[in-house]
């Protein structure tokens, strides 16, 4: 024990740690040329945000320290209380959140505002560690897995009546890592085929797609109807076959309901404009600004606080969610290619960190932590260059905001501590 | 290490595909690339040089500029302001106060709208100071023109605020920019306007401005306008105009010896400080409008009248230089010239020579009809086939600048007619045409059409004893030379010793007691003129008179076209030879003449013209 503690920083993977300087960076060069213009001294300014993440930034430090310092076993031990903990805080939003921009998702004392939902990330991610650490836990079983969906909805309801919904997907995600962990393959291509529905519906609307559907199921059961060999399973299967697509149709039109009732209109604004369909110009208004200020950097960028679009805030959002459109333009395609490169080296770092773990524990918080990293780039990073509808989630690292910093940097480091225990792992 | 596969390839497949869409967006051309000087970023602020000045060809200036002030306001930075110090300063009431600032709302919050235009420049001095107090309002500084003399609206021209139409023809110009439109204004716009200057401006989202793009590298600075020399005499131009008051027609008046116009007048004119300042387009409309008067319509230059009586002089050169007539030949005129059997082909005359032989010189002195008539025909039918003969004259008369634009620098121009064989040949079929059908053109009436300016040229190159320099209004532009073709001589088809005899009787025409101008004749001046009174189909003859003076060296030759003003000798020969006068001893002595010319109004003939017009409509 105490030669750990004497030595905290012994095993530890410095690629991982280099990589996380070399994002703080670059992000926060970011931040101070999207916000540095807004004020009016010349001089550096503490009370602006470029300051304020400088100083969420040197907060890190003294909880790189204390997470490094904790026993590895400790996480494992708490993993249910830790979950606790943060399904109260975002129990607690209902009763003493601060409501910004439409959403309970903050709390707020004396200027400083905390995000739960950034927390309870790390704190799920340890709990389905734990839970699916445990020896007499299968995925292959019903049960087991109901267990584990539970789980992961709980805090993604909770969310998700923020509204958040961008982060609320993120929790989704985890069930990549299910998949990973021995979830039947099967989960995943009804995931994908209702996503493909999903989209079909929207696309070509209810009443083609149903008839479409109903098409295919008919010519599928008439083969099996008549091609001799398959008679067998004709006759083992057909009910099965119509009931699946009786569920489809359920689905679908499900599907159009929520679009049409459930969801806002910014929301079907959204896909509606990933779907190349027309929308008001208020809609696309933020996605092409985006666009217009990344294609404005050309190769090789207008250098540094040189970004007109950047320095004349023509990007809503811009310190945060769209943080990447001021690095398209103030460092042009080499700017933004060395960043996606950076995250898909991080994240397959992560991937090989979480596979050399002994202990289940710890592979599937790595794979718990290489999802969350994977959703945020995928859906940030598309959304931006207008690939991925709008979904507001930040950019790791780099968008402006304590909670999320403090959140990936706890998320990152847990996972970092694990790693330098691997070797007095089971 | 299986199971991670799927995950390692997704992510470096997501990361590819990143790449490749940023590669798109910002390496290949594509929809969402726009150029830096279009983009909503920066703004381009001009500066505007000040506009030449123009002076008349002794440094009289003619149009300066001056500064005009309009009150700004941005809508959404009036802040805590005194609005009742504000509008007892800038002299209005509260509701009109609060009138334009919601018409300025309405246009933008953000962008400046005017407040109030063109406040006195007294009043401007005392705002200016106090301007301060008033969060959201400023004073910005406009450039007008200014005509201290109020003289030669038609040749100076005005400059309008560029539209729509001329910003697809030319784009140098933005909406609102001041461009020439009519007159030396718009033939020398580019001289006068200079270049602009430029600064790129970055800015933000909401339009305010954060600073020069970046630090002022695609920046130009602005090319002053130069100032402008005309050849106008600003004294003889004033006085032409004073003679022409109550009166339509044109005065052209060009120096033979460089195509110099020296006076350019139309009539009815305006005053050019109408074109400026608050009222201007209300102003602009009354004189657009105006289709009785037709203010804005130069009839010195525009305007083509059948030349009359002075035309006879061409016809007589042309039959000089043609060998069919010379010194000696003479015809016998009673009262008119018999060209054909019948009783209609029958021209009068009203020389009076009672049968007595006319030779040229005497033929022009009394304007005879018929010698000129005769000449016409022969130096026609000289030629094998009348189509031969007819063209033949109207070479020769081209060659006097005639039936073609003159090619100056003047904004406007009409080339008038000089038929040809073949204009004939479309008029009368299967080319069944002599000489006799249209004899009128040997007195200048039938098809022949002329401008004032036109007929100075044809007295100018007289005067020159056979060519002339192409009339032109620029003298001088500072450190620019005017251009060479205004230098160069353009000869005439007519031999030069042709004109001296043709001079002769120009001469007689003011000098001789039976000359047709005898009653001009101007002591101590050896004027040559014709007079010319054309008939036309709206009314009375037109009055015309053609000059140059004086005789020996001529330094003005002159052409006054008086709309239906009777003869040539009733108000077009005074007026010329007073404008001759003018312009030679710089003062007149007959004062009863000039007395009656200034005064003298043909506004009843004009109204009972519009009257019996009016009445004709009324028939139809």
């Amino acid at each position: 024990m105490r030669n750990d503690r004497q030595h905290i920083f012994k095993e530890i993977d410095w690629l991982l740690v280099a990589m996380y300087v070399v994002f703080l960076g670059l992000g926060w060069m970011a931040i101070y040329s999207v916000t540095s213009h807004t004020q009016n001294s010349e001089s550096f300014e503490m009370a602006s945000q470029y300051g304020k993440q400088l100083i969420w930034i040197g907060i890190n430090i003294p909880i790189i320290l204390v997470v490094l310092m904790v026993d590895s076993k400790f996480y494992e031990r708490y993993a249910s209380v830790f979950y606790l903990i943060g399904l109260l805080l975002l129990l607690g939003l209902f009763l003493l959140g601060k409501n910004i921009n439409g959403a309970t998702s903050w709390y707020s004392f004396g200027g400083i505002t905390l995000q739960p939902s950034e927390l309870a990330k790390t704190t799920t991610a340890l709990a389905i560690a734990k839970l699916l650490n445990d020896r007499l836990f299968s995925l292959k079983n019903f049960g087991n897995q109901q267990q584990a969906f539970l789980l992961l909805l709980i805090p993604s309801m909770l969310i998700l009546l923020q509204p958040d919904a961008g982060s609320a997907l993120v929790f989704f995600s985890f069930f990549l890592l299910l998949y990973r962990e021995g979830l039947p393959t099967y989960y995943i291509l009804v995931g994908i085929f209702m996503a493909i529905l999903f989209l079909a519906t929207l696309i070509i609307g209810q009443l083609y797609l149903i008839i479409s559907t109903g098409i295919l199921t008919g010519l599928l059961l008439l083969y099996f109807r008549f091609y001799k060999k398959r008679k067998k399973l004709f006759k083992k299967h057909w009910l099965k076959v119509l009931l699946i697509y009786l569920s489809t149709i359920v689905f679908i039109l499900s599907v159009q309901f929520i679009f049409e009732n459930v969801l806002k209109q910014h929301h079907r604004n959204r896909f509606n404009l990933i779907l190349g369909k027309e929308v008001n110009a208020d809609a696309s208004y933020n996605k092409k600004q985006a666009l217009i200020s990344i294609a404005s950097g050309g190769l090789s960028g207008k250098g540094f606080l040189q970004g007109d679009r950047t320095q004349g805030s023509f990007i809503p959002e811009q310190e945060t969610d769209y943080i990447f459109t001021s690095i398209g333009e103030e460092w042009g395609f080499l700017g933004t290619s060395v960043v996606v490169v950076l995250f898909v080296i991080f994240i397959l770092r992560i991937i090989t960190i979480a596979e050399r773990q002994k202990s289940k524990f710890s592979r599937v918080y790595g794979y718990g932590v290489a999802v969350i990293f994977f959703t945020h780039f995928v859906i940030n990073i598309g959304m931006v260059i207008g690939i991925v509808p709008t979904i507001g989630i930040p950019l790791p690292f780099f968008s402006y905001g304590g909670s999320s910093l403090i959140g990936f940097t706890t998320l990152l480091f847990i996972l970092i501590k694990l790693d330098t225990n691997r070797k007095n792992e089971l | 290490m299986n199971k991670s596969k799927p995950f390692y390839i997704t992510v470096i497949l997501i990361g590819f595909l990143f790449i490749l869409r940023l590669f798109y967006l910002q390496v290949l051309d594509n929809k969402y690339s726009i150029s830096i000087i279009r983009g909503a970023t920066v703004k381009p602020v001009y500066e505007y040089p000040e506009r030449g000045y123009i002076y008349d060809r002794n440094g009289v200036l003619l149009v300066a500029n001056q500064s005009s002030y309009d009150v700004m306001v941005v809508p959404r930075e009036v802040k805590n302001i005194d609005t009742l110090e504000l509008c007892s300063l800038l002299k209005i009431d509260t509701s009109y106060f609060n009138r334009q600032l919601k018409r300025a709302k309405a246009y933008s919050r953000a962008k400046p709208s005017t407040f109030i235009r063109q406040i006195s420049k007294s009043d401007f001095a005392y705002l200016q100071e106090k301007m301060y107090k008033f969060s959201g309002f400023y004073i910005q500084r406009r450039s007008l023109r200014k005509y201290p003399i109020s003289t030669a609206a038609n040749v100076v021209g005005y400059i309008s605020e560029v539209n729509n139409s001329i910003l697809k023809k030319n784009p140098y110009y933005q909406l609102g920019e001041l461009i020439g439109t009519a007159g030396v204004e718009k033939t020398y716009e580019k001289t006068l306007r200079g270049v602009k200057g430029v600064k790129y401006i970055q800015r933000d989202i909401l339009n305010r401005e954060i600073g020069s793009y970046k630090n002022g590298k695609y920046d130009t600075i602005s090319i002053s306008g130069k100032d402008i020399t005309l050849t106008i005499d600003s004294k003889l131009q004033e006085y032409g105009e004073q003679l022409m008051k109550n009166k339509r027609g044109g005065i052209v008046a060009i120096e033979p010896s460089s195509g110099e116009i020296l006076a350019l007048i139309s009539s009815p004119t305006y005053n050019p400080n109408l074109m400026i300042g608050r009222e201007r387009s209300k102003n602009f409309n009354k004189l657009y409008l105006d289709s009785i008067n037709k203010p804005l319509f130069d009839r010195g230059l525009q305007a083509m009248y059948p030349p009359g009586s002075p035309f006879k002089v061409i016809t007589a050169l042309i039959g000089l230089q043609e060998g069919i007539i010379n010194l000696n030949s003479s015809v016998k005129c009673y009262g008119g010239y018999r060209y054909g059997k019948r009783s209609r082909a029958f021209m009068k005359c009203h020389c009076r020579t009672m049968g007595s032989p006319v030779r040229l010189n005497k033929a022009i002195y009394r304007s005879c009809n018929s010698y000129f008539a005769d000449a016409y025909v022969k130096s026609i039918n000289k030629f094998k086939n009348a189509e031969k003969g007819m063209d033949a004259w109207s070479k020769h008369a081209k060659s006097f600048g005639l039936g073609d634009y003159l090619h100056n620098d003047l904004s406007v121009g009409q080339p008038g007619l000089i038929p040809t064989a073949d204009f004939y040949n479309k008029y009368y079929q299967n080319n069944r045409w002599r000489a006799t059908y249209h004899i009128s053109n040997s007195i200048g009436q039938g098809e022949i059409l002329t401008t004032p300016i036109q007929l100075a040229n044809i007295a100018a190159t007289i005067a020159n004893r056979g060519f002339y320099y192409t009339p032109h209004i620029v003298k001088k532009i500072k450190d620019k030379k005017i251009a060479e073709k205004f230098k160069t001589p353009n000869h005439t088809t007519i031999d030069k010793k042709h004109f001296e005899p043709v001079i002769e009787g120009l001469f007689q025409v003011v000098e001789n007691p039976r000359g047709t101008a005898h009653w001009s004749k101007v002591k101590g001046i050896e004027i040559c003129g014709k007079t010319g009174t054309s008939e036309n189909p709206h009314g009375q003859d037109h009055s015309i008179f053609m000059a140059f003076a004086p005789k020996k060296k001529p330094k003005i030759a002159i052409a006054v076209y008086i709309e239906n003003g009777y003869w040539g000798s009733t108000w077009a020969g005074p007026i010329s030879t007073l404008m001759i006068e003018k312009y030679l001893n710089k003062e007149t002595y007959r004062f009863a003449l000039e007395k009656r010319m200034l005064e003298g109004s043909l506004e009843e003939e004009y109204k009972r013209q519009l009257k019996h017009l009016e009445e004709e409509k009324d028939k139809k």
